[in-house]
């Protein structure tokens, strides 16, 4: 059974904006998701209908196969939230506001549960600190401490390493593997999507409001990624030879680089047959290179044609 | 019921007090004793005695009634008012709480400072005035059901608002007055037959009367009268919020 389990889900704000439309989606448990998607696709209303934050207008949700409206308590007791704002108290403690989150969501006190939090997210120096003293990673820190006060067994984390600098988000993605390591599943949504590609086992993509494709990252890079393979030549080519016309080829570095563009998901890649035209023609080549298109470049190619690449 | 919920809201918006113990304590202490010196004093010395009770302890209910509907609502609309403003609403949302809980958190910890403040008021009058409390139980009565409605009022204001002037007009534009015009500092006896008329409209004067009873048995409306329109007001109260929370107004998206 599926964690989280998102059925015929529109949300439709009394303006007549439609922000989602008909989302279906499965969360298995353990897994790590990213939501990927443009400024303004729908991410974060999706996670906060799913959080009890906002309110669905078509559809059903469940958690942990607890409706969210019929059984919010369940439902809401497996889940922290970690929102893309840093809305903090500014002149509460990191740990009084800890605390507060963890009695908030129904657990009695355990300062144990809270110190290896706190100590986990090197806030522990700072546990006596006021929140409005802390610098911005900081503050996202103790938003995730938050979260994770309740020992939730879903951990929601909207853009988390916005505005975080790049050793500090090495050290929260570490965190996120350890709390996947113990079981918790993990969603996020980022704009640094290197780091989805790095981190997530499944991705979904989100534009207009409409969930375009989820599927397995690595499924999906292999099924959309187009490799090209760039050929060193020896002697620069003014144009390209009409016994090549048939292959994808491009001349690039003023005549110097070769590059032939193909599409992984194809039986026959035809770099074969492009070897023996380029033998054919007498051109020679000093090295080359293959590259993959990278998730970030899959992701533009989506949103810019979502009719083509839905799944 | 999650009650460690309910008590870790109340525990936080207690620890606010602390934090602003000047403004939420002290400021209305030494408002009070101002009017003490201005009514009491000056302006009580020429009035020698309403139905029997010297001017300076007839206006003690009626002080502590002021301040007790002005700082539940004040705190009640910013206890609820604020999480909105800086968005840490968000996790009371997102919590496996219900609106009635949120409630008893809010508001129960908005009554609470509300009723130490009366209590503290009514101490410090003692040092201006003899006081005598004839029905200390009613008194009490009075106190927690005024508290607890007005914080009611209070969180509606808070969850309505959405702008900080929003927050402070209805205080000042509405409850103000009522309560300046309320009889908290006269008899509504010693007004013109017309106005006497048109001041029972006004539902501070209910919740006055009674708690005036309750000190000195000096009441303008009979007390059974002013107990059950305090009720009503608390049920009234009671039903905005439910219906708050059932169509997530102004709290949800």
């Amino acid at each position: 059974m599926p964690i989280i389990s998102v059925k015929n889900l529109s949300k439709v704000y009394p303006t007549g904006l439609r922000a989602l439309n008909n989302i279906n989606l499965d969360i298995e448990s353990g897994e790590i998701f990213a939501l990927l998607g443009p400024n303004g696709a729908g991410k974060t209303t999706l996670i906060s209908i799913i959080c009890g934050i906002a309110t669905l207008s078509e559809g059903s949700v469940t958690v942990g196969g607890y409706d969210i409206d019929g059984d919010y308590r369940a439902a809401r007791s497996l889940i922290g939230l970690v929102p893309q704002e840093l809305h903090t108290d500014a002149f509460e403690t990191v740990w009084a506001t800890t605390t507060f989150s963890r009695g908030l969501f129904g657990k009695p006190k355990n300062p144990a549960h809270i110190e290896k939090v706190l100590r986990d997210l090197s806030l522990w120096d700072k546990k006596d600190s006021q929140i409005i003293t802390l610098s911005g990673g900081m503050k996202r820190r103790v938003m995730i401490a938050k979260a994770l006060s309740h020992e939730p067994k879903i951990l929601f984390l909207d853009e988390p390493t916005a505005g975080v600098d790049v050793e500090l988000r090495k050290g929260m993605w570490d965190v996120v593997r350890e709390l996947r390591d113990s079981g918790v599943t993990i969603i996020l949504t980022t704009h640094y999507l290197e780091e989805a590609e790095e981190m997530a086992d499944r991705v979904g993509v989100i534009a207009k409001g409409e969930l375009i494709l989820t599927e397995n990252k690595a499924a999906l890079m292999q099924k959309l990624g187009k490799k090209q393979l760039t050929l060193y030549l020896q002697k620069p080519l003014d144009a390209i030879p009409a016994q090549l016309a048939a292959h994808n080829l491009e001349l690039k570095a003023e005549g110097r680089d070769l590059v032939y563009t193909y599409d992984t998901k194809g039986e026959r890649t035809g770099i074969t047959a492009l070897m023996n035209d380029l033998n054919a023609a007498g051109i020679r080549f000093k090295d080359l290179n293959t590259s993959q298109s990278s998730l970030e470049e899959i992701f533009v190619s989506l949103v810019h044609q979502p009719g083509e690449a839905a799944s | 019921m999650n009650l460690h919920a309910i008590a870790a809201i109340y525990k936080f918006e207690m620890s606010r007090t602390w934090r602003t113990l000047l403004q939420s304590v002290v400021s209305p202490v030494i408002s009070t004793s101002l009017y003490f010196v201005v009514f009491g004093a000056a302006i009580g010395s020429r009035i020698t005695e309403i139905e029997g009770v010297s001017y300076g302890t007839f206006i003690v209910p009626g002080l502590i009634m002021l301040s007790l509907l002005t700082q539940s609502i004040a705190n009640a609309s910013f206890g609820i008012y604020f999480p909105k403003f800086v968005g840490t609403i968000y996790e009371l949302l997102s919590a496996p709480i219900s609106p009635l809980e949120i409630v008893i958190g809010y508001v129960g910890a908005a009554a609470t400072k509300s009723i130490v403040l009366g209590m503290i008021i009514l101490a410090t009058a003692g040092l201006f005035v003899p006081l005598k409390i004839a029905h200390p139980v009613w008194m009490i009565g009075f106190l927690v059901l005024t508290a607890v409605t007005f914080s009611l009022f209070g969180f509606i204001i808070g969850v309505w608002a959405d702008n900080f002037e929003k927050l402070q007009v209805i205080p000042l534009l509405i409850v103000t007055p009522l309560t300046f015009l309320g009889g908290s500092f006269y008899s509504i006896n010693m007004l013109p037959p017309v106005w006497q008329t048109i001041t029972l409209f006004n539902p501070v004067v209910y919740l006055v009367s009674g708690f005036r009873w309750s000190f000195s048995e000096i009441a303008d409306v009979p007390v059974g009268i002013s107990f059950g329109m305090t009720l009503l007001f608390l049920a009234l109260c009671l039903g905005a919020v439910l219906w708050i929370f059932k169509t997530g107004y102004r709290l949800k998206k």
